[in-house]
């Protein structure tokens, strides 16, 4: 179990010295940053000695070594734009990211498996039939064109849920603002929960349900009903148990592209998390920003592969053995 | 089956639910809130001279001058001020009696310190005041400026260049304009001005808001309680927002939106002539012309070929087709609210067949082949202008290669710093308050490779006739004789020389609830103590 943490987290530095180098080449074809940061009535001079100042006169090699040197001591650096450190600006964002994203994720895992099992167990049911076809349209709409759909039915013309922002919040600590405590915040988080879990909750109903059906014909199911286990007993004890290993590790995976894809979802929404900055940073070609967010998006990538790792020895006893996977 | 009805009730019970939060109605504070495409990033006022920034900064600070609605030059710091026959002395007389949010008096003292730290390397604002004007305290509330030569145009642009604390500015260790290597200044995320707003929270990116300075010196003129400010990107959500009553106001409001919102009949858009003038500019500079077909020479030096494409751009269906009407047509890049003769100049008429004799005489009968660079997020529907005029230079016979980019890279290549790698392209210039002069400055001037002239000047036109009218404007103090030399320079370039050819002055779209009023300047600076909200 501790070798394979350990064996991970070097496996992780790996992909993320190799995020950074891929990063550092695109970061080449994104612009100049210098031009993003000041007016047109600066000189030609002024901008060089700006360039200057920030290193970004060295070639890419010399600046890639440079940061990732900076990084190794926890400096992630200071923003061009905002011209703060880095890590701060993150960290204020990051609350917003984790709460719509967690509230995407068990949203559409509860609503997933919920509907998965329902549809499974009344396969031919006209209800499970719409299901489907509604599940079609989630998992091929894309995400902005959801969101904007939401906003015009729940906010424009309802007038129930507001169209954008972060409200309601409390704070926690510092730098913890939550908006899970007040009914105004859960009314903001809504709308772009539901744009940012839907994809998913369509896949895992569609994952449960065809998983579902497969170990609904398995035999120790039928030793089940002939024994003359409740109904109850069979289906969330038995069957759901043994779906579940499946649905694991796409849930956990998909935690991941939530966290990192929420971009989009923060971006129709003006919802003020990591993903929004990350834009943001990208249209201004704000460097730091946009490198410490990769960064962060693979480290968190490689952990929750590591924790679905040691979830699936949980789920699965016949794993236990062989943890070394 | 039971656990069938158990989920379809709980399905039920969500809606209802969430049909039950039905949004709680505004608070009673009458309460501004606004939303634009921009983001405000520093509040130091010389961090940035963007427009947008340097607006809402200016809710809280001041400059010894102001401009109305009609962008006319009125006092706001400096109360009145004489200018010597010369022009090379001016005395500004400062208001009694203000004091900055912080309580501190303003004297002169800050005055001079501002117009230092204005000028002090970091400061995106150094144009604002010229670096030779000496700045000399005659009393507390008088303060002499003298140039080497005449100034008459000297307080054009003041109108932000904004007056900071010294006391609080030093207090703050917050001289240093855009320092921060590390850490960023007390100034970028505070702020103590003179202004009718004071700043109450800032979270950059995210939200923004000021209260009314009950203390301000000026009359009142809006009803607010509260501004609130926030970014918002994506144009469908800010439309969204105003339609839903969550925001008062939005800038600007999308084109293919204006209609709706017209119809909603809660909201409105509040549109009208820009000072930002959309242009087409050529490289005259190259001996043979880079990222074209031709090899022996440059077509764009001959005014035959320039006045050929001016000729071939049917500028009414780009404002009617791809502006929906959202434009003004101009034959000057000075915007004509700031160039009181610009009525005399005119476009030269769209006529391809003119236009292809043009060609024919220059030498070029079958055309020649050139790279377009177009920005593709920078200016409204830019890079749809520069696909409408591709196939009108195609019906000349000048095949145009658009290369459509976004603005981080595109300036990047174009300017300066990429060695103005571009050989046609299409631009926006927004007037500034120095009108002409700045236009001519900027844009006209020649430029050598060591960065003198007109840093703008991406083609490198050059004319010494207009250099030397360019400096005879910035010191003539008479305004019609001004006018006159503007008159000469512009006839000199754009008649005889054709070294633009500017398509239109871009209009401005505010979305504005019906219940809200506030006042549209041309140059795009909004201002909220003019905003009145019932």
């Amino acid at each position: 179990m501790i070798a394979l943490v350990v064996r991970r987290l070097l496996q992780s530095l790996v992909v993320m010295l190799v995020v950074t180098l891929i990063a550092f080449i695109m970061f080449r074809y994104a612009g100049d940053p210098v031009n993003q940061m000041v007016g047109v009535e600066t000189t030609e001079a002024e901008r060089q000695a700006l360039r200057e100042s920030l290193g970004l006169d060295q070639p890419t090699l010399v600046q890639f070594v440079r940061y990732v040197g900076r990084v190794a001591s926890l400096n992630f650096g200071v923003s061009f734009q905002f011209r703060r450190p880095v890590m701060e600006l993150l960290a204020e964002r990051l609350p917003a990211t984790l709460e719509l994203a967690l509230v995407a994720a068990m949203l559409s895992l509860v609503s997933g498996i919920l509907l998965g099992v329902y549809c499974a167990l009344n396969p031919r049911g006209r209800i499970s039939a719409a299901l489907q076809a509604v599940s079609l349209v989630g998992v091929s709409l894309p995400t902005f064109l959801i969101g904007i759909l939401l906003i015009y039915v729940f906010s424009v013309a309802l007038g129930w849920l507001p169209s954008f922002g972060r409200s309601g919040l409390v704070p926690v600590t510092k730098h913890w603002s939550t908006g899970l405590l007040t009914l105004q915040g859960w009314k903001s988080l809504l709308l772009p929960a539901v744009t940012l879990g839907l994809f998913q909750m369509t896949l895992i109903m569609r994952l449960v349900r065809s998983e579902m059906l497969e170990v609904l014909r398995a035999d120790f199911i039928r030793f089940g009903v002939a024994r003359g286990l409740p109904q109850r007993r069979i289906y969330f004890r038995h069957a759901l148990k043994n779906t579940l290993v499946p649905v694991i590790t796409v849930v956990g995976l998909q935690l991941g592209s939530i966290i990192a894809f929420s971009i989009i979802t923060e971006t129709v929404f003006q919802w003020p998390g990591m993903g929004l900055l990350f834009l943001q940073s990208v249209q201004n070609v704000d460097v730091p920003i946009m490198s410490t967010y990769l960064l962060l998006i693979a480290f968190m990538f490689v952990m929750i592969n590591m924790v679905v790792d040691l979830l699936y020895n949980a789920v699965d006893p016949r794993l236990k053995g062989s943890s070394r996977v | 089956m039971r656990f069938g009805r158990f989920v379809v009730a709980a399905a039920i019970g969500l809606c209802a639910s969430v049909s039950s939060l039905a949004l709680t109605p505004p608070a009673q504070a009458n309460t501004f809130r606004f939303a634009a495409q921009g983001d405000l990033k520093s509040l130091d006022p010389y961090a940035l001279a963007e427009t947008f920034t340097l607006a809402l900064i200016g809710g809280v600070y001041e400059g010894l001058t102001a401009r109305d609605a009609q962008l006319k030059i009125v006092p706001a710091l400096a109360e009145s001020w004489d200018v010597s026959a010369d022009a090379r002395r001016w005395r500004f007389h400062l208001r009694k009696g203000v004091t900055f949010h912080d309580g501190t008096p303003f004297t002169a003292d800050d005055v001079i310190f501002s117009a230092d730290r204005v000028r002090s390397s970091g400061s995106d604002l150094k144009t604002r005041v010229p670096a030779d004007a000496v700045f000399t305290k005659v009393d507390d509330h008088t303060v002499d400026v003298t140039t080497p030569d005449p100034s008459p145009l000297l307080n054009a642009v003041w109108d932000t260049w904004y007056i900071v604390s010294k006391k609080w500015t030093e207090a703050h260790d917050s001289v240093q304009v855009n320092a921060g290597a590390s850490a960023p200044s007390y100034i970028s995320l505070n702020a103590n001005g003179t202004g009718p707003f004071r700043l109450a929270s800032h979270s950059p990116g995210v939200k923004t808001t000021w209260v009314p300075n009950e203390r301000w010196w000026g009359k009142r003129e809006h009803n607010l309680d509260e501004v609130v400010f926030t970014p918002i990107a994506s144009g469908a959500t800010r439309v969204a927002a105003l339609l839903s009553g969550e925001v008062d106001m939005i800038e600007p409001a999308p084109l293919q939106d204006v209609d709706r919102i017209n119809a909603s009949g809660s909201a409105r858009v509040m549109q009208g002539p820009e000072v930002r003038t959309i242009y087409l500019g050529f490289d005259q500079h190259s001996a043979v012309l880079p990222r074209s077909s031709v090899t022996n020479g440059n077509p764009f030096k001959d005014v035959r070929v320039r006045r050929a494409v001016y000729q071939a751009i049917n500028e009414d269906a780009i404002k009617t087709r791809v502006m929906r009407d959202a434009a003004v047509p101009t034959s000057l890049i000075v915007a004509k609210e700031l160039f009181p003769r610009a009525g005399e100049f005119k476009r030269p008429d769209f006529d391809p067949n003119a236009a292809k004799a043009l060609l024919a005489a220059a030498g070029y009968p079958n055309g020649f082949e050139v790279q377009f660079d177009c920005p593709n997020d920078r200016y409204v529907n830019d890079e749809r202008i520069c696909q409408a005029i591709v196939p009108m230079l195609a019906r000349i016979g000048i095949k145009a290669n658009l290369k459509a980019e976004p603005k981080s890279i595109l300036f990047g290549r174009i300017y300066a710093s990429g060695g103005y790698a571009t050989s046609f392209y299409l631009l926006g210039w927004q007037t500034n308050g120095s009108g002409s002069l700045g236009v001519l400055r900027d844009l006209y001037t020649c430029r050598d490779d060591a960065g003198h002239g007109g840093g703008n000047n991406i083609g490198n036109y050059c004319n010494k006739k207009v250099d030397a009218l360019t400096i005879d404007i910035g010191r003539e103090p008479d305004e019609t004789k001004r006018n006159q030399f503007i008159y000469d320079a512009y006839d000199i370039a754009q008649n005889q020389e054709v070294a633009y050819i500017p398509l239109h002055q871009q209009t401005l779209a505010w979305g504005i609830r019906s219940n809200v009023k506030v006042v549209q300047r041309a140059d795009n600076d909004f201002r909220f103590y003019w905003v009145t909200k019932n």
